[in-house]
């Protein structure tokens, strides 16, 4: 396998971005900028109630206002083959489409308008004017009996004990036991969920941000009672995904019925206040964190439960509890889980699903205990650093946590930092608090395949149906591709976002750069190799009895590794054997044996600094510095934009995001831009991000790990301890509000 | 009943005859004048997606009726480049990873472009960064797009020493 570890120029390069003109010219295409001849425009009826049944529709008033051409209810829409409870695939959730009168929750699609125009479509579902038997909604985290879960939704078991926590507690000189609040978040892309559907006879076209392309045609396949072939997915740009455009969902499940029931092209484009309901989002959490340390400030047990909302449906509930596992040494670890059914849409992966919440709580609990203790918070996360992962004992294929401590300390300036708060002021007279958390995210690969051709030209063309949802696949997978065909990144075609090429898997899970980035340089070394045969084996060739092992592929031409003047160009070689293309194929997964030898996980330290008015009690993050480690970095300007991006999705999460609901109707209340409130640009400042050096030969051929999402984790833990450190007021709910602290002082 | 309107979008002259009152500028780029450049994020104002430029000031197009527009002088995102030549903000975004997923991106560039004809924000980024405030950024390039405004600012300075010497 070494052979396939060696990289050329492209990889560590901070290119920009090959999709960025088309980007900063309007000219990429998302899905709603498609117009196919003969369009219809769908308007979806969202429920303004949360539980109860549909009484009535004025179907005759929109019907008569002048460009409604169709409207779709339970009365007449047509039966969906593969029903919308059925489970084709791992992220399959239920789903509604018009199949009966049910409300399950506010914003759940109750009619579909189609029209000439979307002025047209608009009017038409304002006038169809719904009547309800409502009942009284289930909300939040008292709203029903908690249940004990069975798994998270992606598998994980409800429960993880190790060690004997029991003996932990009991063991423990001194100890915290404190309980966390997490809101109902909602991903909100700035893209909206969109589609254009098209038939064709019995085969469909859908332009459609998706982040899982080719699993996601068979799913639709499924439901719609038509073979996965044809069904074709175009997603070549994603306006932000986060988790949300994994999941199927009702309203764009309704425009491809209704695309079929008309014989026209529909596009459907959710409005925001519509982004509530139908599409996922982060259920709340409550959880609780004991903590018990013994005399040399070692912790005897970490004990974490949480319980988390999840749909009247659905099972799906954030796994916070597991944060707990992986992270610190501890005599004793126990996560649990319970799930609150409520009448809200199913809750679903969102970007750190369950690290975040999870992470929040912990590193929280964590400073809670480090203060107790009498010792800096930075010093008893050291002193409960594990080589091994706790738990399971294995080792970690990799961890740079202690150098992201360090440099990212080092950086802050944390050393001097006063133990008490409420002791630093700035110049203005504003309170000052620092604080710090740790960052954890799993390491995770998924099966992926892709396709590399070598053309007579002595130029590569390679496939794979990855997903750009900002993270830059068309760069970072460019630049992997172009190494492993020792080609320069300007002499490759790529072709990506479409489910007509191999599959490149799921792009979540920060592993979309490990698993699609793993198949095309498995396909472009298989396409090295078959051109390395031909040259070995053809005396005409200088090459010739140097066998494939003892050739390397470098700007164009195969070079004797021995003796780098023996050389030929691809294209000589390709010319010589008849002019056929040259051609690769690479299928890569993780084996559950490299699974279970090590612990894989990406690392960090956030180190937060916040001003506070000391009679407002505005709050300002003034300083975010993260260090990570994530194993090998193929583009290091992407990288950063990723890690900030993550962490500044982690000052929302303290500071700004909270959805809220009616508790009579069970409606969000503010499912707008104006009410959720998330980060604008002059909510961030003094941010940095450190990249810290990690060789990972376990995790996969590349030593690629992920740095979507581990920016959350880490941040929000920091900034609230910050908080805590400039006020000396704890708030243990999130997102910290200036009236919590006015209640606290 | 019809409303004929002459607007002028990317320098070019467009006669429409809108059949509906209702159409904002927005679904009249979109969905009618084939520039679909501008994006549609929240429809009411409050995201930027959709900001262009009317009559040289930076406007939210989700919210201005098309029928209000007889005479107007439109520039979108399409309209920016000098054929392949980037216009300075756009060169910057792309240097400074001014964005990730794209989305947002044509409201912030054409938002750039009108912040810095006000010119009240010059180079300092803390004035940047208020001025940019009303186009959110859910990928939260915020850093970068912060640095490419005020690198695009300096640039377009030296431009215009450039040509005035």
């Amino acid at each position: 396998m070494s052979e396939t570890l060696r990289f050329g120029s492209s990889s560590g390069q901070p290119t920009t971005r090959r999709d960025g003109i088309a980007k900063v010219t309007g000219a990429a295409t998302f899905a709603a900028d498609n117009h196919p001849d003969g369009l219809l425009y769908a308007v979806y009826v969202p429920a303004t109630i949360a539980r109860g049944t549909v009484t009535h529709l004025d179907v005759t008033a929109a019907k008569a206002h002048p460009g409604v051409v169709e409207v779709l209810t339970p009365d007449n829409c047509p039966p969906l083959p593969g029903g919308p409870d059925t489970k084709p695939f791992r992220f399959s959730f239920s789903f509604e489409a018009l199949q009966d009168n049910t409300v399950r929750y506010a914003n759940q699609p109750i009619a579909l308008v189609l029209g000439e125009t979307f002025e047209a479509a608009t009017e038409g579902a304002k006038l169809l004017n719904p009547q309800y038997n409502a009942l009284q909604p289930r909300l939040g985290l008292d709203g029903t009996t908690p249940f004990p879960t069975n798994g998270d939704g992606f598998g994980k078991p409800g429960t993880t004990v190790h060690g004997d926590p029991d003996a932990g507690h009991a063991a423990a000189l001194q100890a915290v036991d404190v309980t966390y609040e997490t809101p109902a978040q909602y991903h909100n892309a700035m893209e909206t969920h969109a589609i254009v559907a098209d038939w064709d006879g019995d085969h469909v076209t859908l332009d459609l941000p998706n982040q899982a392309i080719v699993m996601s045609c068979a799913a639709y396949a499924h439901h719609l009672g038509i073979p996965a072939e044809n069904v074709t997915i175009r997603s070549p740009y994603l306006g932000g995904g986060f988790g949300s455009k994994v999941i199927i969902n009702g309203p764009q499940m309704l425009a491809i019925m209704a695309a079929r029931m008309t014989g026209r092209p529909v596009k459907l484009m959710l409005r925001r206040d519509q982004m509530f309901g139908p599409t996922g989002h982060r259920g709340a959490t409550r959880q609780r964190l004991r903590i018990g340390i013994g005399a040399d400030h070692r912790m005897t047990v970490l004990d974490h439960d949480s319980r988390a909302t999840t749909s009247s449906f659905e099972t799906f509930v954030e796994s916070a509890a597991n944060a707990s596992q992986g992270l610190y040494a501890s005599g004793a670890l126990r996560s649990t889980h319970q799930g609150v059914r409520i009448d809200s849409g199913t809750p679903g992966p969102m970007r750190a699903p369950g690290e975040a919440t999870g992470s929040a709580a912990l590193e929280c609990a964590m400073d809670e205990m480090a203060f107790e203790a009498g010792i800096d918070p930075l010093e008893f996360r050291l002193k409960n650093y594990a080589e091994r992962e706790p738990g399971t004992d294995k080792p970690y294929s990799s961890k740079a946590l202690r150098q992201c401590y360090a440099q990212g300390a080092e950086r802050f300036g944390w050393a001097g930092r006063p133990l008490a708060p409420r002791q630093m002021k700035d110049a203005d007279g504003l309170l000052v608090g620092w604080g710090m958390g740790t960052a954890l995210f799993a390491a995770p690969m998924f099966a992926a395949q892709a396709r590399a051709v070598l053309r007579p030209d002595g130029t590569g063309l390679v496939e794979t149906a990855a997903s750009d949802m900002g993270q830059g696949a068309w760069t970072a997978l460019a630049q992997i591709a172009a190494d492993s065909l020792g080609l320069p990144l300007d002499r490759i075609e790529f072709r990506s976002g479409s489910s007509d090429l191999p599959d490149a898997g799921v792009a979540g899970g920060s592993a979309h750069t490990a698993s699609a980035g793993g198949a095309l340089h498995a396909a472009g070394t298989d396409a090295i190799r078959h051109l390395a045969d031909i040259a070995t084996k053809d005396p005409a060739s200088p090459l010739f009895g140097t066998g494939n092992a003892g050739v390397i592929a470098r700007a164009g031409r195969l070079h004797a590794s021995d003796d780098d003047s023996r050389s030929e160009s691809f294209a000589d070689i390709i010319a010589r054997a008849g002019g056929a293309e040259v051609e690769g194929k690479g299928n890569v997964s993780r084996s559950p044996e490299a699974a279970e030898a090590h612990a894989m996980y990406s690392h960090g330290a956030v180190f937060a600094e916040v001003k506070v008015d000391p009679d407002l009690f505005q709050m300002r993050v003034t300083r975010l510095v993260g260090a990570f480690a994530a194993g090998r970095i193929i583009n290091p300007r992407l990288a950063e934009s990723q890690l900030m991006g993550g962490m500044i999705w982690g000052t929302s999460f303290a500071l700004h995001e909270e959805a809220k609901f009616d508790a009579r109707s069970g409606r969000i209340m503010n499912a707008d831009f104006a009410g959720y409130h998330i980060p604008v640009n002059a909510d961030v400042q003094g941010l940095e991000v450190i990249t810290v050096h990690e060789d990972d030969p376990y995790v996969n051929a590349l030593g690629i790990k992920g740095v979507g999402e581990i920016g959350i984790t880490g941040t929000v833990g920091a900034i609230g301890n910050a908080i805590w450190h400039a006020t000396g007021t704890r708030v243990r709910r999130f997102p910290i509000r200036i009236q919590d602290l006015l209640a606290g002082s | 009943m019809s409303y004929p309107i002459s607007l002028t979008v990317n320098g070019l002259r467009r006669d429409v005859t809108l059949e509906d009152a209702r159409v904002t500028l927005l679904d009249l780029l979109r969905e009618r004048l084939a520039l679909p450049g501008t994006k549609k994020g929240c429809d009411r104002g409050q995201c930027g997606a959709c900001t262009v430029l009317i009559d040289g000031r930076r406007i939210n197009s989700c919210l201005t009726l098309a029928v209000t527009l007889d005479g107007a002088e439109v520039i979108t995102i399409e309209g920016l480049a000098n054929g392949d030549m980037l216009h300075p903000v756009q060169a910057a975004f792309v240097e400074q990873d001014g964005f990730q997923c794209g989305y947002c991106t044509p409201g912030q560039i054409m938002s750039a472009v009108g912040l810095i004809a006000e010119g009240h924000a010059g180079t300092d980024p803390e004035r940047i960064r208020e001025g940019m405030s009303g186009n959110l950024c859910r990928c939260a390039a915020y850093h970068g797009i912060t640095r490419a405004v005020s690198d695009a600012t300096r640039r377009m300075a030296e431009d215009k020493t450039k040509a005035s010497a």
